[in-house]
């Protein structure tokens, strides 16, 4: 039997009826359509579909849509105005080359952001422990370690930590000399990156 | 995955739910934290006719101390008994096996009544619970009745609450000075079950004898396990090399793990003697503290 919900998705009211066995994450998706939240295991086990239910980070994927009536979520689409600046954890996501093809991004992204809300200055085992329920596949998560922590930074106003790829090669200062920011270089390990300036 | 349809119900009181269960018979399950249910519902492993939600019932999530008990309501979740500043007075053993629990995200949401009757012997409060010498109340039609930790866990996913009824509390004796608790668990990755996992609490004395033990094991067993055996060896003694190496032996012959893909049988027995050493010294100095 169908239900009636009312949801608060990134302070809009939604109203919908529903089957109970609707999972959040697909009326997410597919009732409102917003297609940020990602799905990735479907066990709870990736972290992918995290998002914010009345302010606490839960995996959307193991919660059904039902349990959301009367509450509120927030998802990547409601942290920063569309065509206004980024929230500081998408800024520090994006300077620090946390993400290579982005899947897990915007479930890292909402698990940092209350990670943040309890402790905008937290160590690195923290935020290993604070990002334990997501998986990223490509990272290596140093970086997304330290997009964290930069998010952090900008957040209580500290000074911004450097975000120069720890990664270096040979002659690359003398190319950005020679050939500006931008340039693709190639290491002896067949690795790439984009140089840029700051 | 999607589960199976099923009528959803949300009781705003205990005696709502209650008669909810009645009405709906064998074929309702209650749903706390959601995070086991849930997921047995999608791979169809459970396929109940109704889901009794009882989030909307309030009253229901506390911590508090009360009658020389420390007691937590059934739908207190992981991540409030995580960073309560009362558990960590007297039970640092909270701190330590929440941390082991899944993942923050899950921990939002699970609760320690949902763990308690879900009945799987690959949860890690029941041995916390079982170290603790808890009891858990029930709540049916006839009001309350408390069950003591050992007469809880029955077989697998089975335990003696009865239809109608619902864990409302855990009571837990609040110990006397020169106690100490800890728990780990051996585990793959983050978050996994347990390879094996041990919890202890003692009480010593001035003197360096133990006066109490408590030792509980995680999926070692079919149905959580006291290692009363182990028990026995510390009590009235202090803490030596023989206590510990016969409080490990004990353990690791009493418990009766499977081999499965977190490892072989005679493996589990050996770790389980490994971490019962581990966690009585790590007992015992926080009991000095």
């Amino acid at each position: 039997m169908l239900k009636k919900i009312t949801v608060t998705v990134n302070g809009t009211e939604h109203t919908a009826e529903v089957e109970p066995r609707l999972l959040l994450v697909h009326f997410i998706r597919e009732v409102i359509n917003l297609t940020g939240t990602h799905i990735g295991c479907d066990t709870s086990s990736c972290g992918a579909c995290t998002i914010l239910l009345d302010g606490k980070s839960i995996k959307s994927c193991t919660v059904l849509a039902v349990q959301a009536n009367g509450k509120s979520v927030t998802t990547i689409e409601g942290l920063a105005p569309e065509g206004g600046p980024l929230h500081p954890l998408q800024e520090g996501f994006k300077e620090n080359h946390a993400l290579h093809c982005g899947f897990c991004t915007p479930g890292m992204i909402m698990r940092a952001h209350e990670l943040l809300e309890h402790n905008n200055n937290p160590t690195e085992e923290e935020i290993r422990w604070g990002i334990a329920g997501n998986l990223c596949r490509c990272t290596g998560y140093n970086n997304i370690v330290k997009a964290v922590q930069w998010a952090g930074a900008k957040m209580r106003g500290a000074e911004l930590p450097n975000t120069e790829p720890e990664f270096r090669c040979k002659n690359a200062r003398r190319r950005i000399a020679k050939y500006g920011a931008g340039v693709r270089i190639s290491s002896n390990t067949g690795q790439h990156f984009n140089l840029s300036t700051n | 995955m999607i589960a199976q349809s099923f009528q959803y119900e949300s009781p705003q009181t205990l005696q709502e739910a209650i008669e909810l269960l009645h009405k709906y018979g064998d074929e309702a399950k209650i749903m706390s934290g959601g995070h086991s249910l849930i997921p047995m519902m999608k791979l169809r492993f459970a396929a109940p006719e109704a889901v009794i939600d009882i989030n909307g019932i309030p009253g229901l999530a506390y911590i508090k101390e009360e009658d020389g008990m420390v007691k937590i309501g059934g739908l207190t979740r992981e991540s409030e008994l995580e960073h309560s500043d009362l558990l960590a007075k007297h039970f640092p053993i909270f701190a330590d096996v929440t941390k082991l629990i899944a993942d923050p995200q899950v921990r939002n949401m699970g609760t320690l009544g949902g763990n308690l009757a879900h009945g799987d012997a690959a949860n890690d409060h029941p041995a916390v619970m079982l170290a603790l010498r808890a009891s858990v109340v029930a709540t049916g039609a006839e009001g309350e009745r408390e069950i003591p930790i050992d007469e809880f866990f029955y077989g697998f996913y089975m335990t003696a609450l009865q239809h109608g009824e619902i864990l409302t509390e855990i009571r837990i004796p609040v110990p006397p000075a020169g106690t100490g608790n800890a728990y780990h668990k051996l585990e793959r990755k983050v978050g996994d079950y347990a390879t094996t996992g041990v919890a202890v609490q003692l009480t010593i004395d001035s003197n360096g004898i133990v006066t109490a033990a408590g030792i509980g094991l995680t999926n070692v067993n079919p149905v959580p396990l006291r290692a009363a055996r182990s028990e026995d060896a510390l009590i009235g003694k202090p803490i030596s090399e023989e206590t510990l190496k016969l409080a490990a032996q004990y353990a690791s012959e009493d418990c009766s793990p499977s081999s499965d893909l977190r490892g072989t049988e005679e493996y589990k027995r050996h770790v389980t003697g490994v971490l019962v050493k581990r966690m009585i010294l790590k007992a015992a100095e926080r009991a000095m503290q």
